[in-house]
This record gives structure tokens, sequence and C-alpha cells, in this order.
């Protein structure tokens, strides 16, 4: 089934996207963040904690003489001066010795000395991705919509064995909830952690651990189950970083959501998704971007045009970081009012529209929410109804709604049943999509022509005013942030000349297209 | 005293449905184990439906069973803070006539909650359900400061800005998260002595009215709340004590 759409406006959309982030890029090429020296120091080898708890790549930035220069530079004039590693370094500045003054040291020399740790680096980043498509290759995962649940005990334990239930019972995606407070947090937490609210925290050991576990469950079920963690907030880059050293297979990763939803700073966060979003490209991670927070904080028929500008935003971001359309799995949400005559028509509109618009991304849809309520029996039916349009319309990440949403954390039998619900559903009308058409002018074509009008139109209005003018100005989610409001705006660094980041370099893409 | 249990087709019958996980292997032994389970629970009648293997080592049952114990409904009460909710206009008018001049109310999620939802939905200009927010009332000057607000924050803000009802918001209840905060906030307040110059009210898909009332809020507003059920109590509660002062 394919809808009749202006694909002029589809072009335009996408072009007026280029045009928007165009400044904004030029504005990223200038500067770099804490968070993104943070990972530099973290690809060059440098793990562990201080005495007191704090990560050492903390403590290398807060000891950085001349931020504005980078921390490569700094590390490689300390390999040069010392012969020591980096992180030998890093546990030596920890215990009081100070980094060496880097400006004395030549830069071909600092270079020189960094390049076996940058080569390290980058090839294990490659070595994961080969060792994922190996794996992918001899363990198929079947066919999409892949059906993604979550795990959120707050005790990585307790979620890799909920985990674990969920492959057997389905699940070809597994994603492990943060603690709520962790996207504002300015380092990322170490150690295998039993702890946190509504999830527990992203930490390179526990994505270690819950891979192993998913690693071994895929052995056993001849099919490969993917990881999925969260590069947002304050660290998102680190955890780009982390991801790309422990296999995970996708993370959640929007140019926006961190400004709107969480007051980041927005110059913070458009400089620290752009480095995340090289990392993914190089790791084969497959991104998926917020825009169903558009819809479960305001009127989800009313936003369906941002959630589809939101989207190209998206996409232009993510091909400017070199990101392939297959990597770039673009948000939407089935937030429309279940009591809304018709909603499951507008729905059909939305899904079908992304899909067309975006013909090779892997589209990632989450489920009804908003509505949901205490009554399990209607939610049910509801996730039903969800799962019938993801398979219609062909989306690919599917995130299984739970039929105890808005009651608790879910339990791991909601889990199967919401399983088994998608499993039925989506079995059922396999190729429903395929053997049914539009009819012409009728409810879903005209609404679908009219959320892509009214995307072009809202990113039309951006690109006169700029991306950053328009955010404060209220463009998006109905929220004004201003330039340089917000949480981490003081973590945002202007590069001077004699900046240096190798990474940035190694992976630079090639000039869009 | 009126004495009811459970209806299934017939009074008094105390059919209950129940669903529950037990960790072990499925097997015709692990029906069992649940239906002796439903019985020491003290039900009767009990038949499992359905059992069956969710994953290795977890077995899911459907079951139905009777009670034999029933409650005396007239000896139970649990007051709605939502009772006789006035419409929008009706709130602005009441403010107008009794309180003479415009209510400063604040709202946030607080602790580590980044749930929005339901405060938004009670605040947010568009509302909820057709029922417009509190923001788009002409009486309440309404400042929504969002989620991750912590407790301390909040309670300089309420200084700061004169603040005459507070609304905080908690949706993850996972270990006790939303008692601890709701508890430290009310605290804090007593504490800077601020408490009974504000009228206090909590919300959340898990709050009751009779929740809040432990936790010594003004009120508590749970699932299905309009805004115009808050609007109306925070009007109302002023207003009481502005007719007391």
């Amino acid at each position: 089934m394919e809808l009749r759409i202006d694909t002029g406006a589809v072009h335009k959309a996408r072009r007026l996207a280029e045009a928007i982030v165009e400044p904004v890029a030029a504005f990223i090429t200038r500067h770099t963040t804490v968070a993104v020296e943070r990972s530099v120091v973290r690809l060059l080898g440098v793990d562990g904690v201080d005495g007191e708890g704090v990560p050492l790549p903390n403590r290398v930035i807060d000891a950085l003489a001349d931020p504005g220069a980078g921390a490569a530079r700094a590390i490689g004039a300390a390999i040069a001066e010392t012969g020591r590693g980096p992180q030998e370094i890093a546990q030596a500045l920890a215990t009081g010795t100070p980094l060496p003054d880097a400006g004395t040291t030549p830069p071909a020399a600092a270079r020189a000395a960094l390049a076996p740790y940058v080569a390290r680096a980058l090839a294990a980043i490659d070595a994961r991705r080969a060792d994922r498509d190996e794996r992918s290759r001899r363990l198929p995962q079947g066919p999409p919509p892949l059906l993604y649940v979550i795990v959120a005990s707050g005790d990585i334990h307790a979620d890799r064995t909920a985990a674990v239930a969920a492959a057997e019972a389905g699940a070809q995606i597994i994603a492990v909830i943060r603690s709520t407070a962790q996207s504002l947090l300015d380092y990322v937490p170490h150690g295998v952690t039993t702890e946190g609210f509504g999830g527990t925290y992203a930490t390179q050991a526990n994505f270690r651990l819950m891979r192993a576990a998913l690693d071994e469950i895929s052995e056993r079920l001849g099919r490969y189950v993917m990881l999925t963690n969260y590069a947002s907030g304050l660290c998102m880059p680190e955890i780009a970083t982390l991801a790309a050293l422990e296999r995970l297979d996708m993370l959640l990763n929007d140019s926006m959501y961190g400004i709107l939803f969480r007051d980041i700073n927005m110059k913070r966060t458009f400089v620290d998704q752009h480095f995340s979003r090289l990392i993914t490209a190089r790791a084969g991670i497959i991104i998926n971007t917020g825009e169903d927070n558009y819809l479960t904080t305001a009127d989800a028929v009313e936003q369906a045009p941002a959630v589809l500008a939101s989207q190209f935003i998206n996409e232009a971001f993510a091909h400017r970081a070199g990101l392939p359309d297959a990597q770039i799995g673009l948000g939407d949400a089935y937030e429309i009012d279940p009591n809304r005559e018709d909603a499951f028509l507008l729905q059909i509109a939305q899904a079908q529209l992304a899909r067309q618009c975006f013909p090779n991304a892997p589209l990632k849809y989450m489920p009804p929410t908003k509505h949901m309520t205490g009554d399990i029996f209607k939610g049910h039916l509801v996730d039903a109804m969800f799962n019938l349009t993801s398979v219609m319309t062909g989306q690919t990440i599917h995130l299984c709604g739970m039929l105890t949403e808005a009651i608790h954390t879910p339990f791991v039998a909601d889990r199967a049943l919401s399983l088994a619900n998608a499993k039925y559903v989506m079995g059922t009308a396999r190729h429903f999509g395929d053997d049914i058409a539009f009819k012409p002018g009728g409810t879903v074509e005209t609404r679908a022509g009219v959320v892509l009008r009214e995307a072009v139109e809202l990113l039309h209005r951006v690109a006169e005013r700029g991306l950053m003018e328009s955010i404060a100005a209220k463009a998006f989610a109905d929220v004004a942030r201003p330039p340089d409001g917000g949480r981490g705006f003081e973590g945002v660094i202007a590069k001077n000349a004699a900046y240096w980041n190798p990474f940035e370099d190694a992976l630079r893409p090639l000039a869009v297209a | 005293m009126k004495l009811v249990k459970p209806y299934g087709d017939t009074l008094d019958d105390g059919a209950v449905q129940l669903s529950f996980t037990l960790p072990i292997e499925w097997s015709e032994a692990a029906d069992e184990a649940a239906r002796q389970l439903v019985r020491k629970m003290g039900f009767t009648d009990v038949a499992v439906a359905e059992g069956r293997k969710i994953a290795a080592g977890f077995s899911f049952f459907v079951v139905y069973a009777r009670t034999p114990l029933a409650i005396d409904v007239s000896t139970i009460a649990a007051p709605s803070a939502a009772r006789g909710a006035l419409d929008m206009d009706g709130v602005d008018e009441l403010i107008r006539k009794r309180v003479g001049r415009k209510i400063r109310i604040a709202g946030a999620c607080i602790g580590t909650d980044a749930h929005t939802v339901g405060i938004d939905a009670i605040l947010n200009m568009k509302g909820y359900q057709g029922d417009y927010g509190l923001e788009r009332y002409r009486e309440f000057e309404v400042f929504n400061l969002g989620a991750q607000i912590a407790v301390e924050a909040l309670v300089r803000f309420v200084k700061a800005r004169k603040i005459d009802a507070l609304l905080v918001s908690q949706v993850v209840t996972q270990k006790g998260s939303d008692i601890a905060n709701f508890t430290a906030l009310s605290e804090l307040l007593e504490a800077e002595s601020l408490r009974d110059d504000i009228v206090l009210v909590a919300g959340g898909p898990r709050v009751t009215n009779l929740l809040a009332a432990e936790l010594g809020y003004d009120a508590g507003f749970g699932r299905g709340t309009l805004p115009s059920d808050v609007a109306t109590f925070i009007a109302r509660r002023i207003a009481d004590r502005v007719l007391a002062a």
C-alpha cells in the first residue's frame, strides 16, 4: 500500500532541514565540550575512578591547562614527555602528579606519541562492529517489526534475568532503562550497579554484563538479540563511546530531545550529538530519535507535523555525522486519544507518511502511553491496534506496549503478554499492508497530506528564523529554551588554533551529498 | 451494615480473577502449585484457567476462584478532593468574588522523577480531555517548573515568589521514591514555617486523597483527574482561608 503524497513537498522538507542544520553545523565545528573531550580520553584507554569515586576522564578534563586545545594534545604531550600511557598518566594525575605543560612539546611529537592509542581505539570499535556483523549473519534476527522491550528493575542483575526471559518470550531488542536522574549527571557512573529509580545506571560494566547475557541467549535461541541504552543527556558522546566499545546495537540519541525535555543547553547538545553520532556511525550502531516525546507532552494530533519536521532535522544532523539511512531510527509514537473516532486512521496516516518520507530508515515506533490507564484489558486492545498499525505500515523497531503501562515498571509476565500480543497480531496480519490500497482522497490520504504540508510550513519558519532562535521562540514542544540557558552550558568550549581531536579527524564523514 | 462480596454472575458468589507468575518451570505440577497457593490465600473453588511457560524458569497463570470474605461498605469513607468541581469560568468568578486577587500556583515533578505528563496535563494551557489547564485561568498565575526539581530549590521558589498553592507530581513509585520525595517536601516546608501559608497538593497515577492526607498534604489527585478538579479545590481552599482570616 502506498499513499499518494506530494513528493515535491518531501524533497522540499529535506532541503529545508539541511538548510536549518547548516549554520548549526558551523557552530559545532568551532566548538567542543567537556563530554566530547572525556570521550576522547576514554577512547585513549582511560577508565576507572579516583579515591573519591570521581571518574578519571573527569579528572583529566578538569586538569587541562588549555581546554580549548583539547585533551588529545595534552595527553599526547604527556606521553611524549613521560613515556607513560594514558591510563598511567590519568592515575598519576588522580594521586597528585600534574599533567606536564603541553605547550613546550612540539605538536608533531604529541601526535606521534598518541598515534598508537588512536589506532588501537579505532581498531577496537571496528572489531566490535565486525563481531556484530558475524553474529547477525550467523544468527539471523527474523523480519521486522523487531520487537523491543524494556527492562527497568533498577538492579542490573534483576534486569539481566528479565532480559533473558524477555528474549525467550520473543523479544529481539532489549533496552535497559537508566535511572531517571542520569541524563543530568555530568559524568558516567562506574562499575556494576544495583540501584537507581525507574532503572539503573548506564555504565560500561553494566553494558558488558548485559551484552554477555544476551550473547549467551542469542546462541541458545539461534537469533541475535540486540541491546540498547541511552546516549542522551550531558554524557551523550561518552555513552556512545562506551556503547561502541561494548557492542551495543542501538542507542537512543536525539539532536533536540535534551534541550526541549531536560532543559540541557542547546549548544552543548548540538556539539555533543554530533560527536556521539560520529562514533555511532563508525560503530554500526543504529540511533533511535525521540520524536515520541512531542506526542506524550502535548496533543498528538496537533503535534504530528512537529514530529515529521523533527524527523527531517534529526536526519539532516545524522547525515552530517556520516550516519547512513540504515542507521537512522527516526521516532514516532501511537499516542492519539483512543476514544477519538477514527484515531486509528490518523495513526496509519502518520506512520505510513513517515515510512514513505524515509524509505530506508529503520523507523522506531513507540507504543501508547499517554492514554493508558489502570484498565489493563482496554490497554491490551489499544496495544493490539498499535501492533496492527506497525506491521501494516512496515515500521522497523517496534517498542512493545505494556498492558500495565502507567501502573508499574513491567513485570516479567507483562512483557510476555505484550510480546504474545505483538507476535499474534503481526503474524496474523503479516502481509495485510501489501494487499490493500488507500482510497484516493480518503481520510488517511487527506490526513497525510495535511501533516506533510504543515511540517513543510514549520520547517520553513524554522529555516527563516534559525534553529537556535526558533527553539528559543517555542517552535517545538511548546517550550522556550534560550541559546545560553539550561544545564551544561558551562561545559561548552570554543576550540582554539591549537585544538586537535584525532578521532574527529579519523571519523570525519565525507561531504554531505 | 452492608456486607458485600465480589460479584461474578450471582449475588455473593465471591468470584475473583487472579493472574500471577511463579519462578518455576511450567509443568502440570506447576499448575497444581498455583492452585494450592491460591487456596492458601484463602480462596475456594480454585480453577487454573491457564498455566503456561513464559520463559525458562517462569510460569504464568490465570486463575478463577471464590473468596469467602465480605466487606462492610457502610463503614468505609474515602472523601474525594474532586467533589463538585466548577468549570473554568466558575473558578475564576469564585476567586474574583471571594479572594479578590490572583492566586499564584507553582507545579513541579520533584526529586529524580522526569515524568511531567501528569503535571503538564493539569497546568498546560491545553489541558486534558477537553478541560483547559490552569495556565488558561484568568485568576491563576502559574509557574510550571518541569521535571527533576530538588525540593530545596522548590521551597526557595515558593518563598521568593510568594506562592499560594504548590502542586507536586510523582509518577515513578519504584522503591518508595514517591513517598520519600513527597515527605521530604512537606517536612522542609514545615521546617521553613511555610506549610500553613500554602495549599499543598500531591498528584500522580498512584496518589489518592487518603494517601496525601497521611503525608500531610491538603489534597491528593490520582488517575483521571481533570484540571478543573484541581482548580476548584485550590480556589475553594484559599477562599475559605480568606474567610477565616
